[in-house]
C-alpha cells in the first residue's frame, strides 16, 4: 500500500494496482505508436514522432487517418471496459455484462428500426441505437425488480431479452431491401473503419463526461462491495448509486455501439482481466478501462493485420475471441456451483 | 442522546413481523434481545438502523424521527453488524477494516492520518491487529467475525447493534466476542445485539428485551425478569432457572426429556 498525502487530500494505493496501471499504461502507448506507424508500408518511429508535433510529410497520413482511429480503439476500448465493469458489479455477476444481456443487440435494434422503417440519415444512426440501448437497460431492469433487485433475475431476463432481440433484428434484416440489409450487415459487425475525427468528437466527450461521473461514483461502488446492508450503514445511497452508475454504464456501452456497431468482449473480459492482475479488493475501474483500450486497440490491429490490405471488421476478432472466453467462463461457472 | 421505537408496525410487503412495538434503548449499557425463531428480533434491529422503513410508527434517535436523517448522519451514530456477512475477494483483513471509515471519507480525503489511527486502534481492540495483512478468506471464522466487528467499530458510532454475532462460532470465540462486546460497553458505546444462546444473554447482558410473535413479552435486567415462567412463555420450554454458578446470573436449565 502506497499512501498519499498533501495538505486536505489523502488517499491510499495498492502497490500491485498501482504496478499493473502503469503496465497497462505503458503497454497502451506501444500499441498504439504500433498502430500509428501501420500502414500500407511501416512509416520509421521518427517519423512518427515528427507528424505526431506537425512536422514531416507524412503528418496528414498519421494524425488525420491513423491518429483518429487508434485513439477511437482507446477510448472506445475503455468506454467498453467501464460498462462492463459496472453492470458486472451491479449485477454482481461475471456475466453480467453488456454485451451479453442485449444492450448491444437492443442498440442494434434501435440502429436497424431507424434504415428500414424510418429510412434514417447518419445523425439518427446516432441516436436511435443509444435509444435502443437504454430502453433495453430500463426494461431489464424494470424486470428484475421484485421486492429489491434480484441479480440473478436480471442476468437471466438480460440473456432472455438478448435472445428476443436477436430474433426481432434478424427478422428486420430479412425483410428490409438488399442495401438495406447491407448496410445493416455491415453495422452489425462492429467496426472502427474508416473513423475521422468529425465522427469521434461528441462521444469522446460524452464517454469523458461518464468516465468522470464513474470516477466520482467508484468510492461508493467499492463500498457497496460489502453487500447492500453494511453499504448502506456505513453511509452509501444506494438507490441514487445504482441509477447513476446504470445510467453511466450502459450510456458509455451505447455511445460506442452507436458510432462502430456492437463490438462484444471487451466488455465482458476486460473487467475480469483487471480484477485479476490488479487483485484489487473491489471493481478496479481505472486497470479495467486501461485493459478495455489495450484489448480493443490490440484486436483492432490484429483486424487489420489479419487479412492486409483488406481491413476486417474489429467485431469479427472480438467475437471470435470473446466466443472462447464466454465458453471457458460459462465451464468455470459451472463447475464452481 | 436516545435511541427508541414507537408504536412500531413492521412489515414485509403485506406480512407484518411486528405490530404496535414500543421500545426504549437504555443508554451505555449493553441489550440483548432474545425469541424464538422468526420472533420478529432481527426484524426490529433492522428496523431501528433503518434499512427497513417502519409501516407505522417511528424509530427516534436523538429526539428525533430516523427517517429525516441524512444517511451519512445515520452512519455516523448507528453501527450494525448484519448476518451471513461475505468479504470481497481478496481483501485483507486491514482493508476491511478499513472499509469502516467510509462515513468519515470524502473524495479528496479518503486515507487520512486519522483514519489510518482509528482502524490500528479499533484492530487492536478487537484482538484482529496481527491479522491486518492476511485475506480475509484465509481466516478462521472466530477471527473473520472479529475483524468485522473491528470494521463497525471503525466507524465510530455511538451505538452498536449486532444481528445474531455468535452464531456459527464455537463456544471460546462466542465468549471471547462477548467479552469484546462488554469490553465496548464499558468503553462508553451502547451495545445492542440478537442472542440466540439466554444464557450467555443474561450473563453478558445488562438489559434483556424477550420478544415473541412480534411482541415484546418482557424487559428488563436479566436477574429481574428471567425465570422459568417467563422461558415457559416465550420459548415454550419447561425448564429450571438456577443461579450461573460462576457469575450468579440466572441460568436456564431444560426440564427432564
Amino acid at each position: 500500500m502506497i499512501v498519499l498525502r498533501a495538505g486536505r487530500f489523502s488517499a491510499r494505493v495498492g502497490r500491485r494496482a498501482l504496478t499493473v496501471t502503469v503496465v497497462l499504461a505503458v503497454l497502451a502507448v506501444a500499441l498504439a505508436f504500433t498502430g500509428l506507424a501501420r500502414g500500407a508500408t511501416w512509416s520509421p518511429p521518427g517519423e512518427v514522432l515528427a507528424a505526431l508535433t506537425g512536422r514531416g510529410d507524412q503528418v496528414l497520413v498519421i494524425t488525420q487517418w491513423r491518429l483518429p482511429r487508434v485513439v477511437a480503439a482507446l477510448v472506445f476500448g475503455a468506454a467498453l471496459a467501464l460498462g462492463g465493469a459496472v453492470l458486472q458489479h451491479l449485477t454482481r455477476n461475471p456475466l453480467g455484462s453488456p454485451d451479453v444481456l442485449g444492450l448491444d443487440a437492443g442498440a442494434y435494434t434501435g440502429a436497424l428500426l431507424v434504415l428500414t422503417v424510418a429510412g434514417g440519415s447518419a445523425t439518427h444512426l446516432t441516436v436511435a441505437p443509444l435509444a435502443g440501448g437504454v430502453l433495453t437497460a430500463a426494461v431489464v431492469y424494470l424486470l428484475s425488480l421484485r421486492s429489491g433487485l434480484d441479480r440473478m433475475l436480471l442476468v437471466v431476463v438480460g440473456i432472455a431479452t438478448h435472445a428476443v432481440l436477436t430474433a426481432v433484428n434478424q427478422w428486420l434484416v430479412l425483410r428490409a431491401e438488399l442495401e438495406v440489409a447491407m448496410a445493416a450487415g455491415s453495422w452489425s459487425t462492429g467496426s472502427l473503419n474508416g473513423l475521422d475525427w468529425a465522427d469521434v468528437r461528441l462521444p469522446f466527450l460524452v464517454i469523458g463526461v461518464l468516465a468522470g461521473l464513474l470516477a466520482v461514483l467508484s468510492g461508493a461502488m467499492r463500498q457497496a462491495g460489502l453487500g447492500d446492508e453494511l453499504a448502506v450503514t456505513t453511509g452509501v445511497r444506494l438507490g441514487r448509486l445504482r441509477v447513476l452508475a446504470l445510467l453511466a454504464g450502459v450510456g458509455a456501452t451505447a455511445t460506442v455501439t452507436a458510432i462502430c456497431g456492437p463490438i462484444v468482449f471487451v466488455a465482458l473480459a476486460a473487467p475480469h482481466i483487471a480484477r485479476r492482475l490488479a487483485r484489487a479488493d473491489g471493481e478496479a475501474l481505472l486497470p479495467a478501462a486501461l485493459t478495455g483500450a489495450v484489448l480493443l486497440l490490440g484486436a483492432d490491429l490484429v483486424a487489420q493485420s489479419l487479412f492486409a490490405p483488406v481491413a476486417l471488421p474489429v467485431g469479427v476478432v472480438t467475437t471470435a475471441v470473446g466466443g472462447a472466453y464466454l465458453l471457458w467462463l460459462l465451464v468455470k461457472e459451472v463447475r464452481r456451483s | 442522546m436516545s435511541l427508541s421505537a414507537r408504536g412500531l408496525t413492521l412489515a414485509y410487503g403485506s406480512r407484518v413481523v411486528a405490530s404496535g412495538l414500543d421500545l426504549e434503548v437504555p443508554e451505555g449499557a449493553f441489550t440483548a434481545i432474545v425469541g424464538p425463531n422468526a420472533c420478529g428480533k432481527s426484524t426490529l434491529l433492522r428496523a431501528l438502523v433503518r434499512l427497513l422503513a417502519p409501516a407505522e410508527g417511528s424509530v427516534v434517535l436523538d429526539g428525533r424521527d430516523l427517517a429525516g436523517w441524512r444517511t451519512r448522519a445515520v452512519a455516523h451514530t448507528l453501527g450494525f453488524l448484519p448476518q451471513g456477512l461475505s468479504a470481497p475477494d481478496s481483501i485483507t483483513a486491514g482493508q476491511l477494516v478499513a472499509r469502516g471509515r467510509y462515513p468519515h471519507q470524502s473524495l479528496l480525503s479518503s486515507w487520512s492520518a486519522g483514519d489510518e489511527a482509528v482502524v490500528a486502534e479499533t484492530m487492536e481492540l478487537a484482538g484482529v491487529a496481527e491479522l491486518a495483512d492476511r485475506p480475509v478468506r484465509e481466516l478462521s471464522g472466530g477471527q473473520r467475525q472479529r475483524v468485522w466487528v473491528a470494521m463497525v467499530l471503525a466507524q465510530q458510532t455511538r451505538y452498536l447493534l449486532l444481528d445474531e454475532p455468535t452464531t456459527f462460532l464455537d463456544i471460546t470465540h462466542q465468549f471471547q466476542l462477548l467479552r469484546l462486546l462488554r469490553r465496548l460497553r464499558e468503553q462508553g458505546r451502547t451495545v445492542v445485539a440478537v442472542l440466540h444462546d439466554l444464557n450467555q444473554a443474561c450473563r453478558f447482558a445488562d438489559h434483556l428485551v424477550a420478544m415473541r410473535d412480534g411482541q415484546v413479552v418482557a424487559e428488563g435486567a436479566p436477574a429481574d425478569v428471567v425465570d422459568a415462567e417467563l422461558v415457559g412463555a416465550v420459548f415454550d420450554l419447561d425448564c429450571v432457572v438456577v443461579p450461573d454458578p460462576v457469575a450468579g446470573t440466572p441460568m436456564i436449565v431444560p426440564a427432564a426429556g
